[in-house]
């Protein structure tokens, strides 16, 4: 029955997806426009007699997010914006400890309480970390219901593969907006295999003791230079993207999430006539898809990024490209999403056709 | 000749980096011998707070997680759902608790989450060297606090009764002040925390034992004016004794031996 | 006939703080005059004889230093 198709929000589909991927344990807390996300867990998990608690805060929410994973359980949270900002703290003592954890990210126009309609203005904060210290964690950007839905099943995955946080960066538009969507086959979180890193149920091993302090710089430089050498693995092995049409294009749309849908139907329309632009979709914001873009990079050929914002994954492109070809940028912020057609306008002024 | 006091199986036998004099040290004897006489070592879990009780999972001979600063009944909540089964003390500090943690405190009690507090009261942030913390008391001096705490001009508001305050919410069951001062106090707080261990295991909760305790080095007396101190300033503003229990009744007759 | 006892201080894990010397009801324990290898004067059982197996020090000491036993 797993592939049977329904009409589903996005956030609920985030949400079904989780539940179906064996969640144990959801922390959540009211924002819009995730609101349908936590209901569902609501539902859904109480339902199936799994924890489900609505925190008192996203800063408690994150934190028993990291009691609940470092049992093994398979735990998430999801929040928007403002609420993501309080979570960093623990995002990186998460990372810190390199516990597996899901977090969903819909985001909303910022900075400040700004607006709730979808943005792109966290892209630096998942990417590069908003919390304090080195560390990375990956950060998947759906654009559709489907790929959402995908990708948080995926995640809890990746983050026990790798042993880190999973970020499903989406935006207020695809966790608001209805498509068709499938699902895989649900996991039985009771099934699943015990961590020897884990506390509880200690018989004949030493204790665990998950923590991210280390007061002594030696043996802290030692510890942060593995994981970065996981970091470096990941970096080898997970650069995901989609490319439309890019092998003869003069023009490259660098977009991701709601940015490139956008950026698809310009494409497009630029295509019927007779422009030769392409598209590249990153899928994972971290790791960035560097090696493939980097081969895109030609002093004939264009690129042009597109966000939600003003500009901050264009950063990323221009240090792929490093010089190698022109980059410009097209966004619109505050909750606007841009158009096609004023998408379309830009494209030909800069092929001036 | 037989050892009747001896070193608790589930705490190691090191040195602890705590001060000399500290409560602590004692604190964690005393966990660790309820723990060996409930025979639950392989299932307790430990939260070592941020504060001079971070050195926690070095002295514990059981598993432990460490959340930020104030985060640990959060992280408490966490793990005892989804361990229901086993033994969680929830260990904090004053700052932890009653200054960064207040919320997460206030709500893990409503929730009447089924971990156990231990709640170290020594009216001092120590780890940091001194500073004036929620339960520091009126005229009490502290590096934040040169001339003595001042809630009237300075505004640096009132010694938080931190079991006062949660006894009014519903989810607290068993809520229990003692002292490590002196022996009489340090036999009564382990009997309070075996009552609070004992109820989590029985899958009551939310309980909690706030436990006042010596802080020399901070304080700026040596151990044993310490002890005197706490009973002679603390124990005024601190009253000892059971605030709230609402644990089953069946559990108060077989504790009550 | 009275209960007989005695304390073992571990004298490089004890620290000093004399908490055991002042809860003794029999004044078994007293200062030593030797520093330990972290320099801190531990506790001794200056009167051994006279310990009674009470307990006292062992339930005071932050640093788990004492081992009582009975006779």
């Amino acid at each position: 029955m797993a592939q049977e198709k329904r009409l589903m929000k996005g956030n609920e589909a985030m949400g079904e997806a989780a539940v179906r991927a064996g969640c144990q344990a959801y922390f959540g807390y009211p924002i819009t426009p995730q609101n349908e996300l936590t209901a569902y867990m609501a539902r859904h998990m109480i339902e199936k007699k799994r924890t489900f608690i609505q925190a008192e805060s996203e800063t408690s929410a994150i934190n028993m997010v990291f009691g609940a994973a470092s049992t093994g359980s398979r735990a998430m949270t999801s929040s928007s914006s403002p609420g993501i900002s309080l979570k960093q703290e623990g995002i990186s003592f998460s990372c810190g400890a390199d516990l597996p954890l899901v977090i969903i990210n819909v985001q909303r126009a910022g900075p400040g309480l700004g607006g709730i309609a979808p943005a792109q203005g966290d892209y630096f904060q998942a990417t590069r970390g908003g919390g304090h210290g080195d560390y990375y964690h990956l950060v998947l950007a759906p654009k559709s219901v489907q790929e959402a839905a995908d990708l948080t099943y995926e995640a809890f995955d990746l983050a026990e593969q790798w042993r880190m946080p999973v970020m499903v960066l989406a935006d207020g538009m695809i966790g608001q907006m209805m498509e068709g969507v499938s699902f895989k086959e649900p996991k039985d979180p009771a099934k699943m295999p015990r961590k020897p890193w884990a506390v509880g149920h200690q018989k004949n091993r030493e204790a665990n003791h998950i923590a991210s302090t280390q007061l002594d710089p030696e043996k802290f430089n030692i510890v942060i230079d593995e994981r970065f050498r996981r970091y470096d693995e990941i970096k080898a092995k997970m650069q995901r993207y989609e490319e439309q049409e890019c092998a003869d294009a003069d023009l490259v749309l660098v977009a991701y999430g709601t940015s490139a849908r956008v950026s698809l139907g310009a494409m497009q329309m630029a295509r019927e006539l007779g422009l030769k632009v392409g598209m590249f979709r990153p899928i994972t914001l971290w790791p960035f898809p560097e090696k493939r873009l980097s081969e895109l990079a030609d002093p004939k050929r264009k690129f042009l990024c597109v966000e939600m914002s003003k500009g901050q994954m264009i950063q990323d492109v221009r240090l792929t490209l490093n010089g190698r070809s022109e980059v410009s940028f097209f966004g619109r912020s505050g909750g606007l999403i841009p158009t096609e057609e004023d998408l379309l306008a830009e494209i030909r002024r800069i092929l001036n056709k | 000749m037989e050892a009747i006091y001896a070193h608790p199986k589930s705490l190691k036998p090191i040195q602890t980096k705590y001060c000399p004099g500290c409560g602590h040290g004692v604190i964690h004897r005393l966990i660790a011998e309820v723990i060996d006489e409930l025979g639950v070592q392989e299932k307790s879990v430990l939260l070592n707070p941020v504060g001079c009780s971070i050195w926690a999972d070095l002295y514990f001979d059981f598993d432990s997680v460490q959340v930020p600063h104030g985060r640990t009944p959060a992280g408490a909540t966490g793990i005892k759902r989804m361990l229901p089964d086993h033994l969680v003390i929830c260990y904090q500090g004053d700052g932890d608790l009653a200054a960064i943690g207040t919320g997460e405190a206030v709500h893990a009690a409503n929730r009447g989450e089924k971990f156990t507090t231990i709640f170290v009261n020594n009216a001092i942030y120590g780890m940091t060297g001194g500073q004036m913390a929620p339960t520091t008391l009126v005229g009490q001096k502290a590096t934040t606090a040169p001339f003595g705490r001042d809630p009237v001009d300075a505004g640096m508001g009132y010694p938080v009764k931190v079991l006062e305050m949660l006894a009014t919410l519903e989810g607290t069951k068993y809520l229990a002040r003692g002292a490590v001062n002196n022996v009489v106090n340090v036999r009564k707080t382990k009997q309070y925390i075996k009552k609070a261990f004992e109820a989590q295991l029985r899958g009551e909760g939310f309980t909690m034992v706030e436990i006042l305790s010596q802080c020399p080095t901070n304080w700026g007396m040596d151990p044993v004016e310490s002890n005197a101190w706490l009973e002679s300033s603390m124990m005024p503003v601190f009253k000892l004794g059971v605030l709230k229990d609402e644990l089953s009744v069946s559990a108060n007759k077989e504790a009550g031996k | 006939m009275a209960i007989k006892g005695k304390t073992e201080i571990d004298r490089e894990r004890c620290k000093g703080c004399l908490l055991c010397v002042r809860s003794c009801p029999t004044k078994v324990l007293a200062q030593d005059s030797t520093p330990n290898s972290w320099g801190y004067y531990p506790s001794k059982a200056v009167a051994p004889d006279k310990c009674i197996a009470c307990g006292n020090c062992y339930a005071v000491c932050p640093d788990v230093a004492i081992t009582v036993y009975k006779y």
